[in-house]
């Protein structure tokens, strides 16, 4: 099966290490993604200022590209590139007075209307793949690994948007399970890690991040895993800020879903680019036996 | 706090802009808390999200203008989904710093970021507090 794929600006740069073993871990599973041509940045944040239809043009635009591919499903990893592309979609398909603005201004564009779905990865692993054909391809099970799953916001928030009802998720629990690690459901999930904030204002952000993971560790995990590169960033690169600021915080590896699926699905370290993580994450999959057994 | 409200103190066009910026209907709050009880930032702003909403109805503008709450606000959407009346304060809060950043006033200087911190940050990171916080 091949897929329509977004990247996003960080998985091709910084995020190598969640775009690689996303890539190759779909690979093993019989999913091509194929990079969506022309791509262009979607804007990170979708335009909240109700006069401000012009960052709306970045997002609609790659969402163009997918009809121009003869596609109408398109499946991104990132959660912040995730929740603004699936908004701008949203409001196409809503907003008929918005539309006809945006569609006349972009005369060089056919007309979008919001036919396409924005699919974010996890959705798509459950729906399209499912668990028990994943089960069934498991190699190496990261067995006695607490994973505490780590949400943020733009999986969850808005409500229109939402990969799963936030109450009854499931997602990163399920996946987690089907790997043959261990849940460590903790209420700082669906908090968030301050976003941009860690540029703004870097003391605010690392307080944040610092409440988070004292609530992951207070519940027994091992690691974390997330699907953002921001989240990462703060959770991950931002985290020896926070470890000196509070002496009772423990080092807590960070990881993207992607690299733990890759390693379970057998493909080894070198699909996961793990130099490009921060916090003693080879350290713990060494100590697992989870790097040698691949 | 002591607060005057009056036709003196009312700035009518500040109180329209937000409407309009907003595309909100944010007269509709009632005064439930339930944003600021679910606040990740509260503790490090000035004015409590709650209170920016009846602030602005009353067209209180040097008051808002002058909170650092729209800027210490994550836009992580907890107000909005949990809002009783439905608002989307996210909206109100971009409306809130845009007041600010369309006048050409940057909240955050790019040239003051740290080479040592810029050459770690994810691009999104970066995108995304330039769209926040500049103008
Ligand atoms: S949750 Fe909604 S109704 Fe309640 S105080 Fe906040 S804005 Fe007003
Ligand atoms: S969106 Fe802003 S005001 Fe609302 S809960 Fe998050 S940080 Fe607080």
């Amino acid at each position: 099966m091949k897929i329509s794929y977004y990247p996003g600006c960080t998985l091709k740069t910084k995020a190598k290490n969640m775009d690689c073993p996303g890539v190759a871990a779909l690979n093993a599973l019989g999913v091509e993604l194929v990079e969506l041509p022309r791509w262009n940045c979607c804007g990170a944040v979708f335009s909240l200022a109700d006069d401000d239809l012009l960052h709306l043009l970045a997002p609609v635009r790659d969402l163009i590209r997918v009809v121009e591919q003869g596609d109408n499903k398109l499946v991104v990893a990132c959660s912040m590139c995730y929740n603004t592309l699936a908004r701008a979609n949203l409001l196409m398909r809503e907003n008929s007075e918005k539309r006809h603005t945006i569609n006349t201004f972009m005369e060089e564009e056919r007309d979008y209307n919001g036919e396409v779905e924005v699919v974010h990865l996890l959705s798509f692993l459950r729906d399209e793949i499912g668990w028990e054909k994943i089960k069934e391809s498991i190699k190496v099970p990261l067995r006695g690994l607490k994973i505490a799953p780590y949400y943020g916001c733009t999986l969850l928030r808005p409500q229109s948007v939402a990969i799963e009802p936030p109450e009854k998720r499931t997602l990163f629990k399920d996946l987690i399970e089907t790997m043959g690690a261990t849940v460590v459901d903790f209420p700082a999930s669906t908090d968030c890690c301050s976003s941009y904030q860690i540029l703004s204002n870097p003391d605010i952000g690392i307080e944040t991040v610092s409440k988070i993971l004292e609530s992951a560790e207070s519940w027994g995990a091992e690691a974390i895993v997330t699907s953002c590169p921001l989240c990462e960033y703060n959770l991950g690169k931002r985290q020896e800020d926070a470890l000196r600021k509070h002496d009772k915080l423990k080092e807590l590896p960070t990881f993207y879903f992607t690299q733990l699926l890759a390693l379970a699905l057998g493909l080894g370290a070198e699909v996961c680019n793990f130099e490009l993580n921060h916090n003693g994450v080879v350290r713990l999959m060494e100590s697992k036996k989870f790097l040698t057994a691949a | 706090m002591t607060i005057e409200i009056s036709d003196k103190t009312y700035d009518e066009e500040f109180v329209k802009k937000v409407e309009e910026i907003s595309g909100e209907n944010f007269h509709k709050c009632m005064q439930c808390g339930t944003c600021s009880g679910g606040c990740p930032m509260i503790e490090h702003m000035d004015i409590p999200p709650r209170q920016i909403m009846i602030l602005t109805h009353f067209g209180l503008k040097d008051k808002v203008i002058s909170s650092k709450t729209a800027w210490i606000c994550a836009t992580c959407n907890a107000c909005s989904v949990r809002c009783p009346r439905g608002i989307e304060l996210t909206k109100v809060m971009e409306a809130i710093r845009q007041l600010t950043l369309r006048k050409n006033i940057n909240y955050v200087e790019p040239s003051a970021i740290s080479e040592e911190i810029m050459a770690g940050l994810p691009q999104i990171a970066l995108v995304s507090c330039f769209r926040k916080h500049t103008s």
